[in-house]
């Protein structure tokens, strides 16, 4: 059963991760398309963001909100992204105490 | 860094690329484990053996769907289920895999696929802002190097939360749930300071998917709706192609 379960997740995961590298190797794209494709990584992280940062602690959202602020600061300032995971796990761990 | 010199690309070597992708891949490494240690811990308390659970990480290599995964065989939802809701929470990376392959053209197609199926949202984060190794001659291995430190990480971190259980305090492990949340803060603020409409691009999405999930759609379509059309923003924003 568990074996089942496994081996339909990977199938159902590598498919859409893989299928792009046949689909861009066929077709040229137009210059709109290009730049959609080239906007998807800040999309992305934008979605992957918010409002997810708000559930770090479930039932207190402004903590990860304080949390990723702070992160925002110490990237703004040019520190490196692990300083800034650092800080923002440091926040966190403050708020929490 | 040596890219700037004279020959500049030719003066990076194989070991180099290596290096600067484990680099690159650390941040990634730092906000897997703890999340890989819980994976293993409740993937074990749901009855998954320790074989098995480092398995489903070595094969499915996807954080939130196995945790997931591990809720839902714990409660004993059936398989079928199990799948769909996985297929439903990962479709998100058919849309970053679109864009990441098209920004490797060049590489081969051998090269390409395997390197496809490591993607995630936190690799393709770290790999599609550091573009400028896409045209470098040996940017393959950066890129490679990069996916494998995450993934040793996560699947290194499973096995460890199978085995020892719960070994970070509960304190600290709820603090590192900002971890990853972070690293794509620290990753997307540099581009926004270079470039504001990127932050225009980057909102567009939020707004977005935090509508999407207010109007009770899943996680998963809520991020895809938000990265799509998010990036639909960016047709119009950005305009003059970012090199």
């Amino acid at each position: 059963m568990i074996f089942w379960i496994i081996a339909g997740m990977a199938v159902v995961t590598m498919l859409p991760r893989l299928i792009p590298a046949f689909i861009v190797d066929k077709l040229q794209f137009r210059d709109w398309v290009n730049r959609w494709l080239n906007a998807i990584p800040y999309a992305a992280l934008g979605a992957l963001i918010f409002p997810g940062v708000l559930t770090v602690i479930p039932d207190r959202p402004h903590i990860g909100l304080i949390g990723g602020l702070v992160a925002v600061v110490l990237a703004a300032i040019g520190l490196n992204v692990i300083l800034v995971v650092v800080g923002g796990i440091a926040a966190v761990f403050f708020l929490t105490l | 860094m040596e890219g700037e010199t004279f020959t500049g690309k030719r003066t990076a070597t194989s070991a180099d690329m290596v290096k600067r992708g484990i680099a690159a891949g650390f941040p990634i490494m730092l906000g897997y484990l703890p999340i890989a240690l819980t994976y293993g811990v409740l993937a074990k308390q749901a009855g998954m053996s320790i074989l098995e659970l480092t398995m489903m990480s070595v094969v499915v290599f996807a954080g939130a769907s196995q945790l997931m995964a591990a809720n839902m065989i714990a409660v004993g939802a059936g398989a079928l289920e199990i799948i769909i809701a996985t297929f439903v929470l990962n479709f998100r990376h058919f849309v970053m895999s679109l864009s990441f392959m098209n920004r490797l053209r060049t590489v081969s197609l051998r090269w390409k696929g395997p390197m496809s199926l490591g993607l995630t949202d936190e690799t393709f984060a770290v790999t599609a802002l550091h573009t400028k190794e896409a045209k470098q001659e040996k940017g393959a291995l950066f890129y490679t190097a990069i996916i494998l430190t995450a993934y040793a990480a996560w699947v290194f971190g499973s096995f460890l939360g199978g085995v020892l259980g719960e070994v970070i305090p509960e304190q600290l492990s709820q603090s590192m749930g900002i971890a990853l949340y972070a690293m794509f803060i620290g990753l997307l603020t540099p581009s926004v300071k270079k470039e504001w409409r990127v932050g225009l691009v980057a909102v567009t999405a939020m707004l977005i998917n935090a509508l999407c999930v207010q109007l009770g759609m899943s996680t998963g379509w809520a991020i895809v709706l938000g990265t799509v059309f998010g990036g639909m923003s960016g047709i119009f924003l950005l305009k003059e192609e970012r090199k």
